[in-house]
């Protein structure tokens, strides 16, 4: 039980229940189609992106469980105003933290609030649940046509 | 197994405790190491007269098979030989020509959409599925549609799950050459009116095959009542091996129909001016078997024999009965398919919880089952939904099973509330 409540943490729940930035941000100019063909999670980011490359805004919408829900609310709250750099950073940071246990003298509060989601590498059938809002969130910067997966 | 009185009912004749005590994996090994495994749709668990013949067969008689003349090499060909005349009494059948091996239920399949399908399915043709298949049992057919331009139509089922079978009979025309039908729906337990529709099928000049996966496990299979002309299951789900499985098919249609793969075995003669092929069910057999599978497959069939099949299909019958109404006593769940007929398989969603995030809680709770689309994406369009939570049933299932289910699906609802 005690992992479990270390997964399903209140932010978590919060999140799915509540997801932030639901829906579609006005003046969108990129987006990107995520799909976890596991599990059946699909998931539709929307950015707006301005000329210097940040993004501006950011919405998502789709169906998951509560982990994938919750992380793409989370991820949307956390990107906003970042660069394409800043993004990659927290990409590679946030998949260590669902995958990796805690080198000796690191610091996973940088992520801040997305440090919720530690208790994924305990479960390693739901890290591509966690994963998917941030390849989809690349694949929105990159603007390519594929449907992004978590493979 | 206890033995019966004969006003006992055929339920209460059936000893779940020593058929259970049989499975290794399911010892119970102290608290908080019970496993709960409630995924046999998915595969079996196997008794230990299976591991034990696997082991027994590696050890002492292991040798490749139609090969040797040796006398390790013979017993082998034999043993593996006496194979084909145990899935013919499983199957109510007598002829071991009619039993190809393959890797499963999916090879099967396979096999005959290539083989039969390429020789006898042409543009303009129509193959008929019904829209609660397994992806085993529609793109083998999509991939022949694709090649021949022949068309795939799908018939229609019920919100309760079960085929309507005067659409699936209005779906049949002078072009339908093929039906292909689950005997037993993996995602709903829905129990087909096979010999009905194959009786449709037949009376029409129509070749059909049922997949038979999720049937076997769970009853009596007569092959020949049903009127099908192929017959497919896989050995993994009836207690057996992973890697091998039946084709059953009707001899004169194996007979004309040309080889699957090409390779040893397979051949009558080979030179490079031209090759003659084996007789079936050699000619559909390439390549070094899985001798060991095929070996624990007849294991697997013959510890099934010792079963009381009726009994146990009774208790299963009242066991699925326990479980549906405990589960809907559950707030906020819905169970999916309800064919009176059905097969211990119990679908469901809960209102609160995504399957995903229902099966990681129930797994913490020792709880095994299976969330997602059950390889029926099809199906699940039908309902809405994007994935389903299913538990299963097998001979090895009793209540403190459901029991620990409806528990762990009561924390599922605490850490959700």
């Amino acid at each position: 039980m005690d992992d479990l409540r270390d997964l399903y943490q209140s932010t978590i729940l919060d999140h799915n229940k509540s997801p932030r930035n639901f829906g579609v941000p006005a003046d969108s100019n990129r987006d990107a189609e995520g799909y976890n063909p596991l599990c059946g999670d699909e998931l539709h980011v929307y950015l707006r992106v301005d000329a210097a490359g940040r993004i501006d805004d950011i919405g998502f919408e789709g169906s998951g469980c509560a982990i994938s829900r919750a992380s793409a609310s989370l991820m949307t709250e956390y990107v906003k105003n970042q660069s394409r750099e800043e993004v990659d950073r927290v990409f590679d940071a946030f998949h260590d933290l669902v995958t990796k246990a805690p080198k000796e003298g690191a610091t996973p509060e940088s992520l801040g609030k997305l440090a919720v989601f530690s208790g994924v590498r305990e479960f390693p059938m739901r890290v591509k649940c966690a994963t998917l809002a941030w390849h989809t969130l690349r694949a929105a910067l990159d603007q390519t046509d594929q449907t992004a997966v978590t493979e | 197994m206890s033995v019966a009185s004969h006003d006992a009912l055929p339920a209460d004749r059936f000893d779940v405790a020593a058929v259970r005590a049989q499975f290794p994996v399911l010892a119970d090994d102290g608290p908080g190491r019970t496993l709960t495994y409630l995924d046999s749709a998915a595969t079996a668990q196997k008794p230990q007269a299976v591991i034990d013949a696997l082991e027994d067969f590696y050890t002492r008689e292991y040798a490749s098979v139609h090969r040797g003349v040796y006398a390790l090499s013979v017993r082998s060909t034999q043993r593996f030989e006496a194979v084909r005349e145990k899935v013919c009494r499983l199957l109510h059948t007598s002829d071991p020509r009619e039993v190809v091996f393959t890797r499963g239920t999916t090879e099967a399949i396979n096999l005959v959409a290539t083989s039969w399908g390429g020789q006898n399915v042409s543009a303009g043709d129509e193959i008929v599925v019904t829209q609660l298949e397994h992806h085993s049992n529609i793109v083998p057919w999509q991939l022949l549609c694709e090649r021949t331009g022949a068309r795939l139509r799908v018939a229609p089922i019920g919100l309760d799950g079960c085929v309507e079978v005067d659409a699936f009979e209005a779906l049949l025309g002078p072009r339908t050459k093929l039906v292909a039908l689950a005997h037993v729906s993996n995602a709903l337990g829905t129990r087909l009116p096979v010999a009905a529709l194959c009786q449709l099928a037949r009376s029409r000049g129509i070749t059909s095959l049922v997949d038979g996966a999720q049937a076997v496990p769970h009853g009596s299979v007569d092959v020949l009542a049903i009127g099908c002309d192929f017959y497919a299951f896989s050995a993994h789900k009836v207690f057996g091996p992973t890697g091998t499985g039946v084709l059953w098919g009707r001899r004169d249609l194996l007979d004309a129909m040309p080889p699957y793969q090409g390779g040893g075995s397979m051949i009558r003669s080979v030179s490079f001016e031209g090759t003659t092929y084996a007789d079936a069910p050699q000619r559909f057999e390439a390549g070094t078997p899985d001798v060991a599978g095929v070996i624990g497959m007849g294991a697997a069939l013959d510890w099934l024999e010792e079963i009381d099949r009726e009994a146990a299909a009774a208790f299963e019958c009242e066991l699925l009965r326990y479980a549906s109404e405990a589960l809907e006593a559950i707030p906020g769940l819905h169970i999916f398919g309800s064919d009176p007929e059905k097969v211990g398989v119990l679908s469901f969603s809960l209102d609160c919880a995504h399957p995903h995030d229902i099966a990681t809680i129930l797994d913490r709770e020792g709880v095994a089952i299976r969330a997602g689309h059950h390889c029926a994406q099809p199906l699940m369009e039908f309902y809405g939904v994007p994935a389903m939570a299913r538990a299963s049933l097998a001979l090895y299932s009793d209540r403190s099973d459901i029991d620990a289910l409806v528990s762990a699906l009561e924390t599922t609802r605490e850490i959700f509330s």
